[in-house]
């Protein structure tokens, strides 16, 4: 800032040349004050000026800067600055500073990140507060109380016109309620940006509830929507592998399973004579063990069909039993595409098809493992 | 067709005759098996069993002899292919070398020990090493040569070898007798012309120079079977050919590792298994999970016939459950089962000894 100044300063002074000397002394004065200000000065003076404050105005123009900033980067990296997403900015940052840091969140970042909203200050300058309702203490919520009841009175007025008039008609179409549901208390608590009581809440829902009860509720349609939530996808079927066909007309189906830090890949084919391949080896000289064949033959016996299928696999990582249940479960969801509805539905019910979620615990310090503690001295 | 058809009435004989021992066969002589006996079990009559193999036997299947109170071996092709190459092969040309090769565990000493059965039926002398592995790790005690300095001796192994060569050879000790003399000390010698027997009692009450003893025996059986005069055939069997090109893991005393040629029992078996003899003698060997052209020492080997040892076939697979069932070895009531064999069958992968381990348990 104070370059700046004594720029424009400068330019000034080369400008009113012919200015009178009193300004000149003035302006070399002031050039001379400013050439000797400190980098504490400018510190008080951002002090000063107050918070920042967080108006929708400063939030566009930092997305603006975002932007720009996101450009220069693209064009820095010699890529596309029009097709320059999130996930190219990350990589770019983190080819261009380096960090060594194992904390994830405190190595250096460039991302747009839009805090959730938080109380904005709820009374003027005079003291005297905004809202009517501000006295109550949950002004948003009973605003929102306030304004379904509003609108039931509106629905019955209208109603009692249309009684008037012999337009009344009970088969008004309804709002299609199955696919949401109900924002949850939590989900109102983010949406009001204040807490409410459970009692506030069933309130809440009652009221809403109400206003869809009645025949000609459907009118504020728009409104209870915003105040549902659309229900998830139905249970996550497991998507079931399709068997295609390979050159020879032999039907086969792959699939991949996970066990701890293992990773593997099975191809079942149909009409073998049950010889598996394990990363190209024989499975009897890949798993020596006898534990780790049993698994393998687990899903195969459990549906009887042991000798009918050829197994190729490839497996990676972890250690020897952890590679025999990733290998098991892959085998197992390979072997889905085989089976009818009832045979899965034991399988799954065998948890043959779950994925084992145990992994391996962090060692905590002031802690020998996971879980040991140190040796306990009386004194 | 008709022998075909005479065959299958003697097979079918012999089915209404047992029909509970479909996987055995009464043929005990290895010279008149043949294909119709393939994954079927004979017995070895005891007789021949203590002085055939007092060594050269697998440990678990020692173990199961002991158990089921009888050797039984199946007749399986690899053993049968060299069987009758062995009834076939023109004995006035060099000699024949087999090699038995496959994956660990798939038959091959068995094998051997079969082929082994048969030479001795036949009346002809067998020099059977149980497993040169053996010669070249663990070894607790090592000798200067006193023969030849830069050597070193196994004088533990040599006299254990001994043995069980007496033990087998008894017939042919007091037949063949020694060409040359052999000075083992300043006092001790063996003259020209005496029996072998001396020369093997020689080396078996003298542990010191018992490696010397074990290359003079087999310079003279190979010198000695090499003659048209000579009464006997010799058959050499080594289970395990390729440690004798490998590494050894035998230190001597300055931690250095000791070199293959320097061992003394090492080194004659290489000279033995050389080809440059005329006259019958056949080597049989067995190779360890390789694929004989791996093999190191490969040249010294060539030219080899490789005859390569699967695992069980489907019939053998049957064969040996129902042995196994016979002899009453399976207890656990599904192993009787349909299944119960589908599971044997995968977690065996029809390898003969994960087949053995695991029905070790059930």
């Amino acid at each position: 800032m104070a370059a700046s100044c004594v720029r424009t300063v400068g330019s000034l002074l080369g400008k009113c040349g012919n200015c009178s000397s009193n300004i000149n002394t003035v302006t070399s004065q002031l050039s001379r004050r400013q050439i000797c200000v400190s980098t504490a000065l400018l510190k008080k003076n951002l002090a000063a000026a107050g918070p920042e404050k967080f108006t929708v105005e400063f939030i566009q123009k930092q997305v603006e800067e975002f932007d720009i900033g996101k450009r220069h980067l693209a064009n820095m990296m010699g890529e596309d600055p029009e097709n320059f997403t999130q996930e190219d900015i990350d990589r770019s940052i983190a080819y261009l500073f380096p960090s060594g840091l194992f904390e994830k969140k405190a190595r250096p970042l460039m991302k747009l990140i839009f805090f959730p909203l938080h109380e904005a200050v709820q009374w003027g300058a005079d003291g005297r507060p905004f809202h009517f309702l501000f006295y109550t203490g949950k002004q948003s919520y009973y605003s929102l109380m306030h304004e379904l009841y509003g609108k039931i009175l509106n629905i019955e007025k209208h109603q009692d016109r249309l009684r008037a008039k012999g337009l009344f008609s009970q088969d008004a179409k309804a709002i299609a309620l199955d696919t949401s549901r109900w924002f949850t208390k939590e989900e109102l608590e983010v949406l009001l940006v204040e807490t409410i009581s459970s009692h506030n809440y069933d309130r809440f829902i009652q009221l809403i509830e109400r206003l869809l009860s009645m025949p000609y509720g459907n009118m504020e349609e728009e409104f209870v929507l915003q105040y549902r939530r659309p229900l998830e996808a139905q249970s996550k079927k497991q998507s079931v592998p399709v068997p295609e066909r390979d050159d020879k007309g032999v039907a086969f189906s792959t699939s991949d399973g996970r066990r701890k830090t293992s990773n593997s890949s099975v191809v079942l084919r149909d009409g073998g004579s049950g010889r598996i391949t394990v990363n190209g080896q024989e499975y009897l000289q890949y798993f020596p063990v006898l534990q780790d064949r049993e698994q393998l033959m687990f899903p195969l016996q459990f549906v009887d069909l042991l000798g009918r299928f050829d197994l190729e696999c490839t497996v990676s990582g972890g250690g020897r039993s952890s590679q025999a249940g990733a290998l098991r479960l892959a085998i197992s969801r390979a072997l889905l595409s085989f089976l009818s509805e009832g045979e899965q539905e034991t399988m799954r019910q065998a948890g043959l098809l779950t994925p084992d979620p145990r992994v391996r615990e962090r060692k905590k310090p002031g802690q020998e493992g996971a879980r040991r503690k140190f040796t306990w001295k009386k004194r | 067709t008709s022998g075909c058809g005479q065959q299958q009435e003697a097979v079918a004989v012999e089915s209404e005759l047992e029909p509970f021992s479909v996987f055995r066969t009464q043929e005990s002589d290895p010279a008149c098996q043949s294909e119709k006996h393939l994954g079927q079990f004979y017995t070895l009559p005891p007789a021949h069993f203590r002085p055939l193999f007092p060594h050269g036997l697998p440990y678990r299947y020692q173990q199961q002899v002991k158990t089921f109170n009888e050797a039984c071996f199946m007749v399986r092709s690899p053993a049968l292919e060299v069987i009758s190459y062995l009834k076939k092969a023109d004995y006035s040309k060099p000699a024949l070398r087999y090699l038995f090769y496959g994956l660990k565990g798939s038959g091959k000493t068995m094998s051997l020990c079969h082929a082994v059965h048969f030479c001795y039926t036949q009346g002809w002398l067998v020099l059977h090493i149980p497993d040169a592995h053996l010669w070249v790790k663990n070894c607790k005690e090592l000798l200067p040569s006193s023969f030849n300095s830069a050597r070193l001796d196994q004088p533990l192994q040599a006299t254990t070898w001994l043995r069980n060569f007496r033990t087998t050879n008894e017939r042919f000790l007091s037949q063949i007798k020694t060409t040359h003399r052999y000075a083992w000390t300043k006092r001790e010698f063996t003259d020209e012309g005496r029996p072998l027997g001396e020369l093997v009692n020689q080396g078996i009450s003298r542990v010191k120079s018992s490696s010397d003893v074990v290359g003079a025996l087999m310079k003279e059986l190979r010198l000695q079977s090499g003659q048209p005069g000579a009464g006997f055939r010799l058959a050499v069997a080594v289970d395990g050919v390729n440690a004798l090109w490998g590494r050894s893991t035998i230190k001597k005393e300055n931690k250095s590792a000791v070199d293959l040629e320097e061992l003394t029992l090492i080194h004659n078996l290489r000279k033995l298994v050389k080809n440059d003899w005329v006259r019958r003698t056949l080597v049989l060997t067995t190779v360890t999970a390789w694929s004989p052209t791996q093999l190191t020492g490969f040249d010294s080997m060539d030219p080899f016939i490789p005859v390569s040892v699967p695992n069980y076939s489907e019939k053998e697979f049957e064969s040996v459950y129902l042995y196994y069932l016979d002899r009453k070895w399976l207890q656990h009531p599904q192993s009787r089962t349909e299944d119960g064999k589908k599971e044997l069958v995968f977690l065996s992968n029809r390898n003969p000894s994960m087949l053995d381990r695991i029905c070790g348990f059930l």
